[in-house]
């Protein structure tokens, strides 16, 4: 019994940090059709600034609020100067392979250069609050202080979000030019600029992801952790899941997988985790090829 | 004071979509243009509108230049395009499709006032405002989509076939909407329509387009007499 | 010689000629040169496999580590458990691999771009895990993949790595051969008419379903070859033999040639091959520090993929093949 609400504490919390990552890989895939391969790349880079600021502010909350406002900024630049003129140059026959192909140049780049300025120090994020489970009548449960704070920060991040989209001009700006670009602009929306401000959000999204997530597992921070491989892998099965064109469907995707991850951690064994994924997005796409939030037959890249 | 094209070219690659075409429009006319398919009416609205680059020639309205501008900066000089095919975002209510065509607007009270008479106008949208546009009839839909071109204030409307796939009743309350509107809001009205003799009736000069090319413009009304024009496009 | 490339035999000539020049040329350069050699021609055929299925049939794999995976795995265990002999191995990962693609070629057919993109994706990074579980896949620690010595007709100085080159350069003649015919054939004018336009090609009364699982299949056959190659060069087969950067190296060096070009296959390859040296002399040359000899090879491939996705997307032979034809078009003029 303990062992299965075990299960659900930690197929909750690590599906709430795919959710975000998946979140950011949905805002990227609606605003410019573009799977930002580099977003655990970037997840990671202001996983680094996050760790800065927290060597020079002495405070995890501080930095990060600083990593996300700066993840933003960087995801911004990047839609700015590699997206815009990739979509300008590219009208051959691989024009749909073509931003696949540069988002994983830009994860190869940040991923490298970041080995190099950073690969020999030694980098740890603590988590702020303990995360050592709760004890109840002897048994310690897979949920601590810590790990408590990871959902509601997901929660809230979440409800921010629906908020800004469903109740805010900007958020229906943001809409009006991820389904129909073109009538946005007729309307008088400035399409490109709400662009950049989706990859914004999204870059926000994956730092927190990068944040939270490097805390709760061993802390240690390095460009080749397998924190940041889980990110990308398990947050882009858990948004082709979802049916990438929702949000919704990213939080339910990634929640999904991550209990059907905890299951298989916790009865089977961690060596199956990735297959396990591979047969969970087989299963769901051979039922619905469009994802399970995505529209049958919908709008395609 | 008034749309004035002169020497439009615009290319799809290699083929030439309109070649040469003038035209002046005066400031609250309605002006049809009728043509066959492929004739570069839709070019027309999208250059004039934008939302395709000119090759070259002059477009103005009140003296700002229409081409080689985005849309997006041309809403705010007062130039709507609604363009073919019921432009209406699915996915969004009917409000919110309406607050869509007023997201630029800095004047939330009068934007208020504006989706009030737009109301008042197409009274079946007031009833479906919460509604998504997906569950709108045709009809409502065209509805629809010249509202949210008026939400932004427009001085110049460009409609491309608002009668596309409607029945002919439906038709005939939206031409009599449009020109109602034209001559309520003083606005100046470029409607693109297949439907020629229907966009005749209630406009006040024609122009025909064929292959790219103007082969005639007219008084609305000469035009509907003309015999060639008759014989070509009005069937009779 | 031109004109000779473009009938049948007169490219079965080049080919067996091309040979020729690589035998001679393996006698005359040192072993780590030969070694590189078998690693280019295992290239070779990898990106082959890529530029099939993505620039010429248009899906994305980010998997083809996957199904190298698959390749590697069944020649050794053919070696190893029947002793069959070397090129009968290699037979069995083409034709198990091909198999196994035409399954994964059915699902795939029905996923648009990025739902295929993520599924490839998800299978790179699970597939090799599976061996961990099974015993006789050999665990982390993998399986020893012996070809056996190069026979002693070819002499006593003929070297374990010259016979490795032998088997790795003929392979790629063999299976680059076969794929130009098929790319001339119906079936490479269906892969490209689906590329282009799909529905138009399904009005054309292409089954595209079909055609993409036949795609799939094929470039799953190369994979599955070029993966036995990986195995015997390295020894080995282990899943850490095929990680996650295999297959996207394999898409950088589709990249590098033109995707949609099997020509410029031969640029990848040598990209792959070479960056890793260049990468170690120009950080030799910075003073020779862990961190910037374990990423630079990271950095510059990625730059470099880059680089061609903005300035020449099409790859740097269709790019000149365009210029060409302009220029020949201005001449005419």
């Amino acid at each position: 019994m303990f062992t299965f609400i075990d299960t659900i504490l930690i197929g909750l919390t690590s599906g709430a940090v795919y959710s975000l990552m998946a979140i950011a890989l949905v805002l990227v895939w609606r605003s410019t059709r573009v799977i930002n391969f580099a977003q655990a790349g970037q997840a990671l880079l202001s996983t680094y600034i996050g760790f800065e600021c927290i060597g020079r502010f002495n405070s995890y909350w501080v930095a990060l609020i600083l990593a996300m406002i700066l993840g933003a900024g960087v995801s911004a630049f990047i839609e700015i100067v590699f997206m815009r003129t990739l979509f300008k140059r590219n009208t051959g026959p691989i024009a749909g392979v073509a931003p696949i192909i540069a988002t994983l140049g830009l994860l190869g780049i940040i991923r490298s250069g970041i080995g190099i300025f950073m690969g020999g120090k030694e980098t740890i994020i603590r988590p702020p609050v303990s995360n050592i489970g709760y004890t109840i009548s002897g048994h310690t449960f897979a949920l601590s202080p810590f790990k408590l704070v990871i959902v509601s920060a997901v929660v809230v991040m979440m409800v921010v979000l629906s908020l800004i989209f469903t109740k805010t001009n900007i958020g229906l700006a943001l809409r009006a030019s991820a389904f129909a670009p073109e009538i946005a602009r007729l309307a008088g929306v400035k399409v490109d600029a709400i662009r950049t401000l989706g990859w914004a959000i999204a870059g926000a999204a994956g730092a927190a992801a990068g944040m939270l997530q490097t805390p709760n597992g061993t802390g240690a921070l390095s460009p080749d952790s397998l924190e940041f491989s889980l990110l990308l892998v398990f947050g882009f099965i858990a948004a082709v899941i979802g049916g990438l064109e929702s949000l919704i469907g990213a939080v339910i995707g990634g929640l999904l997988l991550g209990l059907v991850l905890a299951i298989v951690l916790m009865y089977i064994n961690a060596t199956l985790l990735f297959m396990t994924a591979f047969i969970l997005l087989i299963l769901v796409l051979l039922v619905r090829p469009q994802g399970i939030m995505g529209k049958k037959g919908g709008r395609r890249a | 004071m008034s749309l004035i094209v002169s020497n439009l070219c615009v290319d799809h690659g290699a083929i030439r979509a309109l070649d040469d075409v003038s035209m002046n429009i005066e400031q609250g006319q309605l002006a049809a243009v009728i043509g066959a398919n492929g004739a570069g009416k839709t070019t027309l609205l999208r250059a004039l509108s934008g939302l395709t680059p000119a090759t070259s020639g002059l477009a103005s309205w009140k003296g700002h230049n229409l081409l080689h501008s985005k849309p997006e900066k041309l809403v705010r000089f007062g130039v709507s395009h609604v363009s073919e095919g019921k432009s209406v975002i699915p996915e969004l209510s009917v409000e919110e499709n309406l607050n869509l065509g007023a997201l630029w607007r800095r004047d939330a009270k009068e934007s208020a006032q504006t989706r009030e008479s737009i109301f008042e106008t197409f009274p079946r949208l007031k009833e479906r405002a919460s509604q998504l546009a997906d569950t709108l009839s045709g009809g409502e839909r065209q509805m629809l989509a010249i509202g949210r071109a008026l939400m932004s204030k427009p001085e110049l409307l460009l409609l491309d076939e608002p009668s596309l796939g409607l029945a002919p009743l439906v038709i005939a309350q939206i031409f009599q909407s449009i020109r109602d509107l034209t001559t309520q809001m003083g606005l100046t009205v470029v409607l693109v329509e297949q439907n020629a003799l229907g966009a005749l009736e209630i406009a006040d000069v024609g122009i025909v387009l064929n292959l790219g090319h103007v082969v005639a413009s007219d008084t609305a009304k000469s035009l509907i007499e003309n015999p060639q024009v008759r014989a070509a496009y009005l069937g009779y | 010689m031109h004109k000779l490339i473009h009938t049948n035999v007169g490219r079965l000539f080049f080919f067996v000629f091309l040979g020729f020049i690589l035998f001679l040329a393996g006698n005359r350069v040192d072993e780590l040169r030969v070694y590189q050699g078998a690693t280019l021609a295992m290239f070779v055929v990898a990106i082959s496999s890529v530029i099939l299925l993505t620039g010429y049939s248009g899906q994305v794999s980010l998997g083809h580590g996957a199904l190298l995976a698959i390749g590697g795995y069944s020649a050794v265990l053919a070696r190893n458990y029947w002793s069959l002999p070397i090129w009968l191995c290699f037979a069995v990962a083409v034709l198990v691999t091909a198999a196994a693609g035409s399954v994964l070629g059915t699902a795939a057919a029905r996923l648009s771009g990025p739902y295929l993109a993520g599924t490839t994706l998800a299978l790179a990074v699970g597939l090799p895990s599976v061996a961990n579980q099974f015993s006789f896949l050999g665990g982390e620690q993998g399986l020893i993949f012996d070809v056996g010595m190069p026979p002693e007709s070819l002499g006593a100085e003929f070297s374990p790595y010259k016979w490795y080159f032998w088997i790795a350069a003929s392979a790629a003649l063999i299976a680059i051969w076969w794929l130009q015919n098929i790319l001339r054939s119906r079936y490479g004018r269906t892969w490209r008419a689906v590329r282009g336009h799909e529905v138009a090609a399904e009005l054309a009364g292409i089954h595209v379903g079909k055609a993409k699982t036949l795609a799939f299949t094929v470039s799953s056959g190369l994979a599955g070859l070029s993966g036995a190659l990986l195995a015997m060069t390295i020894g080995t087969v282990s899943p850490s033999a095929f990680p996650l950067t295999l297959s996207f190296s394999l898409l950088t060096g589709a990249v590098l040639s033109g995707v949609t070009t099997l020509p410029g296959v031969m640029i990848g390859a040598v990209t792959l091959v070479a960056m890793p040296e260049i990468a170690s002399a120009i950080s030799h040359r910075l003073g020779d520090s862990d961190v910037v000899t374990q990423n630079l090879p990271g950095v510059l491939v990625s730059a470099l993929l880059i680089l061609v996705v903005l300035l020449v997307p099409n790859g740097p032979v269709e790019q000149l093949r365009t210029l060409r034809i302009r220029k020949n078009a201005k001449a005419h003029l």
